[in-house]
């Protein structure tokens, strides 16, 4: 049984990397943890109860608001971020087609919706649009109306049938 | 502040049995919600969703029961093979907030945060599911009406953990309903459930009323009119019924909508389950 009292270190297990988190308060969300302990700014905060999808990360391979996840409580979890999915420079297919397809304007739910992206797509990889939508759904975009990000992620699902497989 | 993370059933109740003014953290998506905006401090935590023994389920086909662990998540529950046998649980767990919340959500936190518009609540409600409770001293198991006391307000003693829902498996048609200003991460404004048995007729509505409400008026005229075979139901005896669904919601004002809305809503929404439960006219 882990037991973090107030102020100790503890360890998380981030993009595949041991992660030491220091002079963190126990009761911190991992989107906090993430971003002010350990420097990882992809995942964005906006509203912090789990209704925009901005701090989408994967834990033990699920999709899941980092806002709501307690980090102390994910000790011993595999956490994913966004600068997990491709390194700087080399974008992986999602990224791509979200620039391709014109599904990038201010950026700032990009991070959340590649996650969801690329989860969806894991699972499901050929999804018709309403899957796309429904999967989509706990992602909020002010600025595309949404149609270039299922354009996206529709690019993406048939260049990796034509590459006759789940390739990146 | 402290925060155990138990990765046993037996370590999860002796954290509650030496701290009974605990805080159990399960999903996290709707406490994390209310400590990310200081609506509220815990002194200690007991995290729960590392406890193997609340993350599984069992089928048991003799019973015709379906015994689902308090860890369970929603994304299991919206599919097969539970879909299959609870169909009105799966319904309201595609509808409870987006995949995010899904994936992290659980039955027993559901069950534990007890809110009027929780989702699963109302089918919990109309199968006649019953809460098992478990704690150092023992297995206590409740039928859901009598567990549901008031808006978040619960029969669940201090020490006590939700170990399971135990759910009838369906044996007719079931169903679950909302109304929300949108299809995904909508907190409902009313909701249904319908559920058909060999003859009998269960309704029960969320978020119209304190708790759970039940419409003991209307599953009477509805069992007793409904022909079970042909799955009919005369549309004079489903616009009665809707009236007594309506008669029977005790719906407020507050800053998710009207009470006069919700009465007309929940009323609509039974009236569509009553159609889909009886298609035959």
């Amino acid at each position: 049984m882990a037991d973090v009292p107030e102020n100790q270190i503890y360890t998380l297990h981030v993009n595949a990397q041991a992660r030491e988190v220091h002079d963190a308060w126990v009761g911190e969300s991992l989107l906090f943890v993430l971003r002010e302990r350990l420097g990882l700014m992809g995942s964005k905060g906006a509203c912090e109860q789990g209704e925009c999808g901005s701090c989408s990360v994967l834990v033990d391979g699920d999709l899941v608001c980092s806002c709501l996840v307690l980090a102390a409580g994910a000790i011993g979890q595999r956490i994913t971020t966004i600068e997990g999915i491709a390194p700087v420079g080399a974008p992986s297919d999602v990224q791509q087609a979200f620039v391709d397809a014109g599904a990038v304007q201010c950026g700032f739910c990009t991070p959340g919706l590649i996650m969801a992206a690329h989860s969806l797509l894991e699972h499901s990889p050929s999804p018709t649009e309403l899957e796309i939508r429904e999967e989509l759904s706990g992602n909020i975009c002010r600025c595309t109306g949404y149609g270039r990000i299922i354009d996206a992620v529709q690019r993406v699902s048939v260049a990796r049938r034509a590459a006759g497989g789940a390739d990146r | 502040m402290s925060v155990l993370v138990p990765t046993s059933l037996d370590a999860a109740l002796q954290a509650l049995s030496d701290n009974p003014l605990a805080t159990v953290l399960s999903g996290g998506t709707d406490l994390m919600v209310e400590f990310n905006g200081g609506h509220r401090r815990a002194e200690h935590l007991v995290v729960v969703n590392r406890v193997p023994e609340l993350c599984s389920w069992h089928h048991d086909p003799s019973a015709g029961t379906l015994r689902i662990g308090g860890g369970i998540r929603y994304s299991e529950i919206e599919r097969a093979p539970i879909a299959d046998w609870v169909p009105a649980l799966a319904q309201a767990a595609r509808t409870v907030g987006s995949p995010q919340i899904r994936h992290a959500a659980t039955i027993g936190g559901n069950v534990g945060t007890c809110s009027p518009a929780g989702d699963g609540l109302p089918v919990l409600s109309a199968t006649d599911a019953v809460i098992e409770l478990v704690s150092t001293a023992g297995v206590r198991r409740v039928p859901f009406g009598e567990f549901m006391l008031g808006p978040k307000r619960t029969a669940r003693r201090p020490e006590e953990l939700i170990s399971a829902v135990i759910v009838p498996i369906a044996v007719g048609y079931q169903g679950y309903t909302k109304v929300g200003v949108r299809n995904a991460m909508v907190i409902a404004i009313a909701s249904v459930a319908l559920v058909v048995g060999h003859r009998s007729v269960a309704i029960a509505l969320g978020s119209v009323g304190p708790t759970i409400l039940r419409c003991p008026e209307a599953e009477r005229l509805a069992a007793e009119h409904a022909d079970f075979v042909e799955r009919r139901l005369a549309a004079e005896v489903r616009d009665e019924c809707v009236e007594l669904v309506r008669k029977a919601a005790r719906p407020i004002d507050d800053h998710r909508s009207t009470a006069v809305y919700r009465r007309h809503a929940v009323g609509i929404l039974a009236g569509r389950l009553l159609r889909r439960a009886f298609p035959n006219g």
